[in-house]
């Protein structure tokens, strides 16, 4: 089992200024499996991907993707290390002044020499695999959320990763586009036969493409198991998530320095009447 | 914007400005450092150069001709020794002199030559020896209000040949 | 005590600055070296001189040929009560030469096309392009930066010699037919006063400093912003602030330090 680990993650830390966003996590993702993270929104998620990327450094424990440390190796080590994966971001960050094909064909323009007609083939063949080969003369201007993502997506797997990072993926869309991209994550994970790895907190859609999941909440994994094993989970944190109930383990209210009736000035009225 | 459209639109940007520059070089600046490159060394030696300065031109008959090449002190004779370029197909006779001018009442200075006319030309690195110190203007005014101040009606002529050296021949 | 409270403010900024400055430097070294990479492409290099230069021509041209005109009558009016006015083509040139046409061109290229550059690359960084293009493992320094460091610095004093020379003509046709100077005097009392290295080289390379200059502030206020819409605004703001000072401040040493 840990020798087909793609990603062992180990006392994880992460703080932006004197906010620790993550505070001890643990993960391990088995090789062929879309994995869901879910948690709250700030919870830290992107934070996660980013340092699995080996664009943040962790403040301390460890990350080891493929058997490597991102945060150890060399920049060009860790560029060799990205080209095979591949990362859908959550506003899709198509390069506006390029049409559809050539947001598409810009890795491999960057990282080979490729005849125009192999190229040309490699790039029609992701952009029919998400449906949009009519859209590739298209600008991303052009294009609705739900087809920016795919075509997001078609970029994302167009140099064959073994591990496909998933932002948000579902946020901001329709449910048809949702389910089109739901279905398109799984389906591009087998044909691949890459690791994903999603991030959300649309907890529906997620599950129902996942094969495991970890709950993140406090800077740390509060739960994982299966989908089904997460919702039968007793733990109150976990449940309050799945339930979507507004308050609970995790409070409604911010935490503020002041009572609310210190705030309201109140305080002085209350005080004087008793 | 397809690739064929931008490289031609950059090539004629720099074109433009590879012309603009050559159009400045030539008709704004003057090249003479570089006209003058060929050119052989006359010396000539004045009691005051006034402001003349490196890279001042020398005129014949209103022509620039050359520059200023340097200016320094002979320690034996106290004189100012001026270096200048000379146009290499000009070919100055020996008895040939050489003035410091002014351009205009305030304008710069400049060596005027008057060719003199001897056979013998003067070799490279020759040295004419008939010159004519600038003219300091304000000891010439000095003289002129003193002179009036005197009432003499002769004071106006000896200003100039106070400063004068020898007065080349052919003026 | 509150009057010496400037001290410990004065330490808190220094404090914060000396970091920015240095990743500043560092990002203007990485920039400028990145032409050497795999990443760097003539391409996109030619496309930013395009925009830079050949699409800032049209103002240029218009600003220089005003500024010439303005010179052609102030230079006129000053020097006419001197008798002077021969001197007009040298004073209309060495003018332009020396400061105008080099501190012009750069304050309007920080207008137009290093706003234009500040705006771009933080907008990139605010739709998580740039982090996009370093997980295809895609340096952006080489890809976005490089190119448009470089093009500045090419470009700038193209636009200033024609500045220059546009400049010039504006002044002549103030000069000669409006105001009666004698044509020959203006061009050649221009001639004989008008270096070719200390004046008109020395000007050129002013505007290349001036390019480097602006570009790498403009670059580095975008690719330090703030991802988000008040963000970029800000940035484009501080941009064509900065860099405007930045080359009045520069004209200052360089002048000293050139024509001294």
């Amino acid at each position: 089992m840990a020798a087909s680990d793609l990603i062992e993650i180990e006392q994880l830390r992460f703080s932006r200024g004197s906010h620790r966003v993550l505070d001890g996590v643990d993960l391990r993702v088995r090789q062929g499996a879309v994995v869901a993270v879910l948690g709250a929104s700030g919870g830290g998620k992107t934070t996660l991907l980013n340092l699995m990327a080996g664009t943040l450094r962790p403040d301390a424990g460890s990350i080891r993707v493929q058997g490597r440390e991102p945060a150890k190796l060399r920049r060009s080590e860790l560029f060799a290390l990205r080209r095979s994966m591949g990362m859908l971001f959550q506003h899709s960050a198509l390069f506006t002044d390029l049409s559809v094909f050539e947001n598409v064909a810009f890795p491999l323009r960057r990282h080979f020499r490729l005849p125009e007609t192999l190229l040309r083939k490699l790039v029609l063949m992701k952009l029919e695999a998400v449906g949009l080969r009519g859209a590739a003369t298209l600008r991303p201007g052009e294009l609705s959320g739900g087809m920016g993502r795919r075509v997001a997506l078609a970029r994302a797997v167009v140099m064959d990763p073994i591990l496909i990072f998933y932002d948000e993926p579902f946020t901001g869309l329709d449910p048809i586009s949702v389910g089109i991209i739901a279905t398109l994550i799984r389906r591009l994970n087998d044909a691949l036969g890459a690791t994903s790895i999603v991030v959300s907190h649309d907890v529906g859609e997620t599950f129902s493409i996942a094969d495991y999941g970890f709950i993140l909440a406090g800077g740390k994994i509060i739960a994982q198991g299966t989908p089904a094993e997460l919702r039968a989970s007793e733990s109150p944190l976990a449940q309050q998530f799945l339930g979507g109930r507004p308050d609970g383990p995790v409070p409604f209210h911010y935490p503020s320095a002041q009572s609310f009736l210190e705030a309201m000035g109140l305080k002085r009225w209350e005080a004087g009447r008793s | 914007m397809s690739n064929r459209a931008v490289d031609w639109w950059v090539g004629i940007f720099v074109l433009l400005g590879i012309a603009a520059l050559a159009v400045l070089a030539f008709r704004v600046g003057n090249l003479s450092g570089f006209q003058y490159g060929q050119g052989y060394i006359l010396h000539a030696d004045f009691n005051n150069v006034g402001s003349l300065k490196v890279r001042s031109p020398v005129k014949l008959g209103g022509v620039t001709v050359g520059e200023v090449t340097g200016i320094r002190i002979d320690p034996k004779t106290f004189q100012a020794e001026v270096s200048m370029r000379i146009d290499p197909q000009l070919k100055l006779p020996v008895d040939t002199g050489a003035s410091i001018y002014t351009q205009g009442l305030l304008g710069e200075q400049y060596i005027a030559i008057q060719p003199g006319g001897m056979p013998q030309d003067l070799k490279p690195g020759g040295t004419i020896t008939l010159t004519q110190s600038a003219v300091n203007i304000d000891q010439l005014i000095g003289q002129m209000v003193f002179s009036k101040a005197e009432g003499g009606s002769g004071g106006s002529s000896s200003g100039s040949s106070a400063n004068a050296i020898p007065n080349p021949p052919g003026q | 005590m509150s009057a010496l409270d400037f001290i410990p403010e004065l330490g808190h900024r220094v404090r914060e600055s000396v970091p920015r400055l240095g990743a500043a430097t560092r990002f203007l070294v990485l920039g400028l070296g990145r032409p050497f990479h795999r990443h760097f492409s003539i391409q996109q290099w030619l496309r930013q001189v395009y925009g830079f230069g050949v699409l800032s021509l049209a103002l240029m041209v218009v600003a220089a040929f005003f500024t010439g005109m303005v010179l052609g009558f102030q230079g006129y009016y000053a020097l006419v009560r001197f008798g002077a006015t021969s001197a007009l083509g040298t004073l209309v040139a060495l003018s332009l030469l020396r400061e105008l046409g080099p501190v012009l061109t750069a304050l309007l290229f920080a207008g137009r096309a290093g706003s234009a550059l500040t705006a771009e690359i933080a907008t990139m960084k605010a739709t998580e392009q740039l982090s996009a293009m370093e997980m295809m493992a895609v340096d952006p320094l080489a890809w976005v930066v490089a190119p448009r460091l470089w093009a500045a610095v090419f470009t700038v004093p193209i636009l200033c010699v024609i500045f220059d020379l546009v400049g010039i003509f504006g002044g002549y046709l103030i000069a000669v037919p409006v105001l009666g100077v004698d044509s020959g005097t203006f061009w050649s009392q221009m001639q004989s006063n008008v270096s070719f290295r200390g004046d008109i080289l020395n000007g050129l390379f002013k505007a290349l400093c001036f390019g480097l200059v602006v570009a790498w502030i403009a670059a580095w206020q975008g690719y330090s912003a703030q991802p988000t819409a008040e963000g970029v605004g800000n940035a484009t703001t501080r941009s064509v602030v900065a860099a405007s000072l930045a080359v009045l401040g520069l004209d200052f040493i360089l002048t000293a330090l050139l024509f001294s």
